[in-house]
């Protein structure tokens, strides 16, 4: 890992492509403290609505994340590993061939700010040919006032493998303002799936700065669920993922609403270089009044790839900004690209249809984007997409 | 039941209907006749209360209210149901469950479905890349589901095939209360007690061996013409058009 560090402090001051530059001076590092609180002091039901289960019950493991410390690790089944990085990069020499391989080091003062901290964040892998049972599920839980959290997780899907896991983010009620910077690099080996699922529940003051990228292997799959409901102050992501052997898929998919003050630049950018790969990047956004900047750039390098993007929003309240910026890149014949983009408000014709049924104006529009944010995701399996409705049954009522 | 008093509309500006004087009397079912682009359609929209069409003139009242200016959905509550000629798509909604939001009597949509023959199109969304025939199906479901007292229908049949045909009549007789259920009841006990009342738009006709209407009307250019034996009306419209059969039965 010899010229990470070099290669990380050149690139501490370079702003990121996209989004508004982080003044990273005017948050908290920490290093990790021996005396976590622990899991059983977590806020439960902050952990509930982001997915997560305190008890690990239904999860085929855990990882508990607190401010800079792990609070809690554990594994029931075999095949399925699950540890802080930390440890991971002292069990296994191999790991260092992994490390920053998805994603550059230089690419951004984030990236290189992350890597130049203690090592957090975690490792998951599931052996060859074996699949989890129940999700796993990480927490990383912002607490201290004015934190800055900085996390290295790799995930490893070995040949024909196939797992799920949960990530909630989210934060202590009595935080407001921190800010998260989470590099995550995912491999997906020969025909082996990941399906990862993100509810996240920031905070008016947090700002989120997630950098990801996802390698895929002939006939592996990667499902991408991004689901932020809640106020945030500013989140700036663009993963990127790419399809490098044959009839690899990635799947992106977000749920995005924007209250008054919030402000989400998110997106995927996928190549598809492997010959007949295919992805497809969905996007629901809702501006309640703040801000949201839907990416989608997909990247046509090999024969008969196919790949579509779809960013449809609505603007609820009289004002709000929903910016979508679909791209395609063909960059040969014998590909087949799509897009499709629609911002607006709900149309008149649906509520009135609703309300010919007997539904009030509210009922109708309730009713109505309920099931516009009901995406349908080829490939979920059924206990994520319950979790993602469950955590939109609850924001309901700050929705509409 | 239901009384257009002088009623004049509007759609986008332009009037389209011009002094429509309607009776509907409760137990009742009429038939509106008439060639296309003539207002058929705006009228029930107009009787329902969609935005887009405005009463200019006149009045209109329902089990005995003024609903003139009532908001749409009130007039559901009190009883009013349409199934529409070209219904929205609506995305992620699932067509059972918005027959479950129409039902007021908490009834199975799977039960509702299978009268119809429609169980396998209750996952999908609603109107979601349904042919014409099943898009009947799919309004005939939800009508069910409210049972209403005043149904109005835009085309129940058109675009439903020979073998589904019989099915959607007797579920239309069914929902005008015209089925006859009760072999021991002499008919003319039942059309006495015979609440549900209807207006249905076609241009076949084919409606009309299933449901025994009772009044036909012919709109034409946004004037309702007459009112008279529906199956009289229908033949003279089959033999001489809509313009002679307006002008020989007034
Ligand atoms: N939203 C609208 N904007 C403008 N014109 C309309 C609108 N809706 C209906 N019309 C016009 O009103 C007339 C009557 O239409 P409609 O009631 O749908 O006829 P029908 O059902 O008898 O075929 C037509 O000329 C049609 O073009
Ligand atoms: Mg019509």
């Amino acid at each position: 890992m010899h010229g990470l560090k070099e290669k990380a402090e050149k690139a501490l001051n370079k702003k990121a492509a996209v989004g508004r530059d982080i003044d990273l001076n005017i948050y908290r590092t920490g290093t990790p403290e021996s005396n976590a609180t622990g899991l059983a002091e977590l806020c439960e039901t902050d952990l509930l609505s982001a997915g997560i289960v305190p008890s690990g019950e239904g999860r085929s493991g855990s990882y508990i994340q607190e401010d800079h410390s792990v609070t809690h690790c554990n594994m029931t089944q075999k095949g399925v590993e699950i540890s802080s990085i930390e440890e991971a990069l002292k069990k296994y020499d191999w790991l260092k061939d992994y490390w920053w391989k998805a994603l550059a080091v230089d690419t951004d003062k984030y990236t290189a700010f992350t890597e130049l901290q203690p090592r957090r964040g975690y490792f998951m892998r599931v052996a060859a040919g074996q699949k989890t049972v129940y999700p796993l599920q990480a927490c990383l839980y912002m607490e201290e006032e004015g934190v800055l959290q900085s996390v290295h997780n790799v995930v490893i899907a070995e040949e024909g493998s196939e797992m799920n896991i949960i990530t909630g983010c989210t934060t202590a009620s009595s935080l407001h303002s921190g800010l998260h910077l989470g590099v995550s690099e995912f491999f997906v080996k020969k025909g082996a799936k990941i399906t990862f699922t993100m509810i996240h529940n920031w905070k008016e003051d947090v700002v989120v700065r997630p950098r990801t990228g996802v390698v895929v292997e002939e006939g592996g799959v990667f499902i991408s669920n991004y689901v932020s409901l809640k106020p945030v102050k500013d989140l700036q992501s663009f993963p990127t993922a790419y399809l490098n052997g044959d009839n690899a898929v990635a799947r992106f998919s977000s749920i995005l609403v924007a209250p008054e003050g919030s402000w989400l630049d998110t997106g995927a950018r996928v190549y598809l270089n492997g010959r007949g790969s295919r992805s497809e990047i969905i996007s629901r956004t809702i501006s309640n009044g703040g801000t949201i900047i839907a990416r989608g750039h997909l990247i046509g390098n090999a024969e008969e790839i196919k790949a579509h993007l779809e960013c449809n929003g609505l603007i609820l309240t009289e004002r709000g900004i929903i910016h979508a910026i679909p791209e395609l890149e063909g960059r040969l014949r014998g590909v087949d690209m799509s897009h499709e983009a629609a911002v607006g408000k709900i149309a008149q014709e649906e509520i009135e249809y609703l309300m010919s049924r007997g539904l009030s104006e509210e009922e109708a529009t309730a009713t109505i984007v309920r099931g516009f944010l009901n995406v349908e995701i080829e490939g979920l399996p059924p206990e994520l997409k319950q979790e993602i409705d469950r955590a939109i049954e609850e924001s309901e009522k700050d929705i509409f | 039941m239901l009384i257009l008093d002088g009623v004049t509309v509007e759609v986008a500006g332009k009037e389209i209907l011009h002094d429509i004087n309607l009776e509907v009397k409760p137990g009742e079912t009429h038939v509106l006749f008439g060639p296309n682009g003539t207002g058929k359609t705006t009228l029930l929209m107009t009787i329902m209360g969609f935005a887009g069409y405005t009463v200019t003139k006149g009045r209109m009242s329902y089990k005995g209210e003024d609903i003139t200016t009532m908001p749409l959905h009130e007039r559901a509550k009190m009883g009013m149901g349409m199934s529409f000629q070209r219904p929205p798509t609506i995305r992620g909604l699932k067509t059972r469950n918005l027959v479950a939001l129409c039902s007021k009597m908490g009834k199975d949509p799977e039960e509702l479905a299978r009268r119809l023959s429609f169980e396998k199109f209750l996952d999908r969304d609603v109107n979601d890349n349904l042919s014409g025939g099943e898009i009947k199906k799919s309004e005939l479901l939800q009508l069910m589901a409210q049972d209403p007292d005043m149904v109005l229908l835009d085309e129940p049949e058109s675009g439903v095939d020979l073998e589904n045909i019989a099915l959607v009549g007797e579920v239309i007789a069914e929902l005008l209360d015209k089925a006859i259920k009760h072999f021991n009841e002499p008919m003319i006990e039942h059309k006495k007690k015979r609440k549900k009342s209807g207006i249905i738009i076609t241009h076949t006709g084919f409606i009309m061996r299933y449901v025994n209407a009772d009044v036909g009307h012919v709109i034409l250019n946004g004037r309702l013409s007459c009112a008279n034996n529906p199956e009289e009306i229908f033949s003279c419209v089959g033999k001489f058009g809509y313009e002679e059969c307006v002008r020989c039965m007034v």
